[in-house]
């Protein structure tokens, strides 16, 4: 219940982030640092995110098969792997590594 | 072309990795209708995952929406005048990449910048939504996510989110801190809290502007 009361506000609050930008005169919203930290705002909380998914388990830092996986998904980056490509190959490194029984 | 081949594959990972999270088909579903930004979406599921709230997973997509906002400040001169239901489906519309077609159009050729923004936007819309199923269904019809390295899966695909954003020095440093910070707090704080609290580094980071080189990322 509360998954799909969390479901359908994350969509409204989406729309009106959006709609905001649309309606609200720009001198309000183009303020330098305002852009800033809006842009640093997304880097932030996709790399802590990454972080979490990575390198944690049921509240505790837990460094198993997804670090190599993130590894390889991070050279794929460098060398310009399309996003595809990046995601399932690091599937394919953790569950190959967990097949062999490491981590 | 391209931009319908990515559409595509960060549809069918959001898809999979949704349901390897816990939500259900329709749960799934409802968030690639109603909230329309990838993101944000992979945000709402990532804190899910980690043993966040509800609560916690709607705040950190809505942080991660706040970009989009910004997108709709570029494009409202595009698209003016606009009226009350169209306006409302343009906000519904406004993502990276409708927005980035759009702006990508000649600045005195407001028809190419309007059509780039409503065919993107529609076309996106449509195939994010169709691929999102398949995807759904692909994840729900495997048994332990982990066996499958899911988990590893959903990591990466947050590295590929935020890499093109990581060019400047800043990006890196806010990256790193914000990293370091989420794994301190994760044994202390709630779940969700350690992604959140990354916000507070944004802030930090912003508030100064950098010399003129360090550029800010989009």
């Amino acid at each position: 219940m509360w998954m799909w009361v969390a479901i359908v506000g994350a969509g409204l609050l989406a729309w009106a982030t959006k709609y905001a930008g649309h309606v609200v005169p720009e001198r309000l919203l183009d303020n330098p640092r305002v852009h800033r930290i809006a842009a640093y705002v997304t880097v932030a909380l996709l790399f802590a995110l990454f972080a979490v998914q990575a390198f944690t388990s049921a509240g505790a830092v837990v460094l198993d098969a997804r670090v190599a996986a993130v590894a390889v998904a991070a050279l794929l980056l460098w060398r310009k792997a399309p996003f595809i490509v990046v995601v399932l190959v690091a599937a394919v490194v953790a569950a190959g590594l967990r097949a062999l029984g490491w981590g | 072309m391209s931009v319908s081949v990515a559409t595509g594959a960060y549809a069918i990972s959001f898809g999979a990795l949704s349901v390897a999270s816990g939500l259900d088909i329709w749960q799934t579903m409802a968030l690639s209708l109603l909230v329309f930004s990838g993101g944000s979406q992979f945000a709402f599921i990532g804190v899910i995952a980690s043993g966040g709230t509800a609560a916690a997973a709607a705040m950190t997509s809505t942080f991660l929406g706040l970009r989009n906002g910004f997108y709709g400040v570029g494009l409202a001169p595009v698209l003016r005048p606009l009226g009350g239901a169209r306006r409302a489906w343009a906000a519904h519309l406004t993502i990276d990449e409708s927005t980035a077609v759009a702006l990508a159009q000649p600045a005195d050729d407001l028809g190419a910048r309007r059509a780039g923004f409503w065919w993107t936007g529609l076309g996106v819309f449509v195939l994010w939504n169709a691929v999102t199923v398949v995807g759904a269904m692909v994840g729900s019809r495997i048994g332990d996510p982990a066996d499958w390295g899911l988990d590893a899966a959903a990591a990466a695909a947050f590295l590929g989110l935020v890499w093109p954003r990581l060019a400047s020095r800043r990006a890196q440093a806010v990256a790193g801190a914000s990293a370091i910070l989420a794994l301190v707090l994760t044994p202390v704080a709630p779940a969700g809290v350690p992604i959140l609290a990354a916000a507070v580094i944004a802030i930090l980071a912003g508030w100064k502007a950098p010399r003129a080189k360090d550029e800010v990322p989009e």
